[in-house]
């Protein structure tokens, strides 16, 4: 009788789940083309043409320099925003309010609005920063590789942190308070009770945060697709844009998907790390 | 301490100095850029219908751009909702099973389930693409649908199946000695217990199909077909010389609004989500 309730998932995961993922794998040792479809198995010829392209390290290199510095700073920010909310000040429930609003909005949209917000036709940007004597020349947000991965690192901290601060704050939420009412007994200041009690506490709120970050950020593809289209010179192409670009501008399925490969691959690795420490730390539920 | 001496007071009012002008600079920077949009989209910008001043005039070009607004906006409706309809027809009936039945192959199958949250949407879309080709219902919303639901299921099937298994067995017993079948005891008596949870995994799966932009980006090939995002992005390619920045903006208001109402109809339902979201790691 279960099994006829779980007849449609079953259909489901078989259908769009198991046969793309056997066609993922068949199609990256194969010679496929978007409009010639099978031509063959090739292997490994497809993962040779990855490797041998000039695009594909520099697409790994940026991925993995944008996850670091994407990583850092939202869960940096995410911490910082948890532990401001819960100093309970007064304006803590507005406060919790604006921080997640940018997390209500769909990524494409932010980067669309993002995209407006830091052009020099109609942003605001500009003149804020020099009203501040905090630039005299107008800046090129997106036109200079480096500026291109902060600003764009910028609008994510914005997206993301709230969300970051969401899961922190529950976290927080869970360290019983007479600890702190002990520690201060004992004479502790605030960076020690911060040291020795919240960031052991926190661990695996912190951990937790840091996989979703690191998966999140190694997909990275929206926010450079739309503010910097891979540009300038190629400079903020990241893995995900590699395999479009196989894929539709190159024409060939069967590179996308042997890219596709291994870009799980290493989510795949990954991931089984992280699981392992909290298994490690015998409190994954 | 109950006479406040002026020295005891202004050293308190300059302690919590910081906090305000820390509190009150992190709300601008994360309020002002939606803010701006709301501004953008009706002022004046060159190359608009709305050259100068403030109107309406960037929605009437968003309105009338290639095949209108309108085809946009509804596309993105049917799209969202039709994935909230197969994401709760699908994890409903699965989380009954798994919560209340014992059958053959019930941990293989959730796990399978669970293990589509391992496998991100961005590595699969390219044998989705011919998938759908194949089934013939590639540049289509139905089948742009199908697949956003099944990247809905893993958090909907946990979801559902920890919302029936909460549900008191009294309840079913109940049911079941006044003579009801197992079809039901799902309908009458675990769909209404349940019903927070399916709010939380409707509210995600349409937000999730609402905002995807990659999906469409791929399987999506007919301009007329196009969701909101992927139309937006087409709008601000198209343009090249003389961007329009204003519709654009207005393009990102029309998108935002309605997930910035859901937000705020269902903050609890949100945070519920969010963190129920968080356990996928």
């Amino acid at each position: 009788m279960g099994l006829l309730y779980a007849t449609p998932t079953v259909i489901f995961v078989a259908v769009f789940f198991i046969a793309p993922l056997g066609l993922v794998a068949n199609m990256s040792a194969s010679h496929w083309t978007l409009l010639g479809g099978n031509k063959g198995f090739n292997l490994p010829d497809n993962y040779g043409t990855i490797a041998d392209s000039s695009l594909f390290w520099p697409a790994v290199v940026f991925t993995f320099e944008y996850t670091i510095l994407a990583t850092v700073l939202l869960i940096g920010m995410g911490l910082g925003l948890a532990l401001l909310i819960q100093s309970g000040g007064k304006w803590k429930g507005f406060l919790r309010t604006a921080f997640l609003l940018p997390s209500a909005m769909g990524l494409a949209s932010a980067s669309l609005l993002f995209y407006g917000l830091y052009s020099n036709q109609i942003g605001p940007m500009n003149p804020i920063l020099q009203a501040m004597h905090l630039t005299s020349s107008p800046i090129q947000f997106l036109e200079e590789p480096l500026s291109a991965l902060w600003w764009t690192t910028f609008l994510i901290v914005w997206r993301f942190a709230g969300f970051y601060m969401l899961i922190l704050l529950v976290g927080l939420q869970t360290i019983p308070r007479d600890l702190y009412e002990s520690a201060s007994i004992d004479g502790a200041n605030r960076w020690t009770t911060f040291r020795f009690i919240t960031i052991p506490l926190l661990r695996r709120s912190l951990a937790l945060s840091l996989i979703l970050c690191i998966t999140g950020s190694m997909l990275a593809f929206d926010q450079f697709y739309i503010l910097t289209q891979g540009g300038p010179d190629n400079s903020t192409v990241t893995i995900v844009e590699l395999i479009y670009h196989y894929a539709f501008q190159s024409q060939n399925l069967g590179t996308a998907a042997a890219l596709s490969v291994v870009l799980l691959g290493i989510l795949l690795i990954v991931n089984a790390i992280q699981f392992l420490r909290l298994r490690g730390a015998e409190d994954f539920r | 301490m109950a006479t406040m001496s002026p020295r005891r007071f202004l050293p308190s009012a300059l302690k919590s100095t910081p906090y305000y002008v820390l509190s009150g600079a992190l709300a601008i920077v994360f309020l002002f850029p939606l803010a701006w949009a709301a501004f953008a989209s009706v002022s004046g910008t060159p190359g608009s219908t709305q050259v100068t001043g403030f109107g309406p005039g960037n929605y009437q070009t968003l309105f009338a751009w290639n095949n209108g607004l309108p085809t946009y906006f509804f596309n993105t409706v049917i799209l969202s909702c039709a994935t909230v309809v197969f994401t709760l027809a699908v994890s409903l009936l699965g989380g009954y099973a798994f919560a209340k039945f014992d059958f053959p192959f019930r941990n293989t199958i959730f796990m399978a389930t669970l293990a589509i949250l391992m496998v991100p949407v961005a590595t699969m879309l390219i044998p989705l693409f011919v998938l759908l080709k194949f089934l013939g219902i590639q540049d289509s919303i139905l089948g742009l649908a199908l697949v956003m639901a099944m990247f809905q299921l893993p958090f909907a099937t946990f979801m559902i199946r920890v919302s029936m298994e909460a549900v008191p067995k009294e309840l079913e017993e109940a049911a079941q000695v006044d003579g009801a079948g197992t079809f039901q005891v799902f309908r009458r008596i675990l769909l209404p217990n349940v019903r927070p949870g399916i709010v939380t995994v409707a509210l995600f799966a349409f937000l999730a199909a609402w905002n995807d932009f990659i999906t469409p980006l791929i399987l999506i090939g007919t301009s007329s077909k196009e969701p909101l995002a992927l139309a937006m992005t087409t709008m601000r390619e198209q343009s090249i010389g003389v961007i329009d920045y204003g519709s654009l903006e207005a393009g990102v208001v029309v998108m935002a609004l309605p997930c910035l109402i859901l937000f705020f109809a269902l903050q609890g339902q949100y945070v519920r989500g969010f963190m129920s979201g968080a356990i996928k790691g």
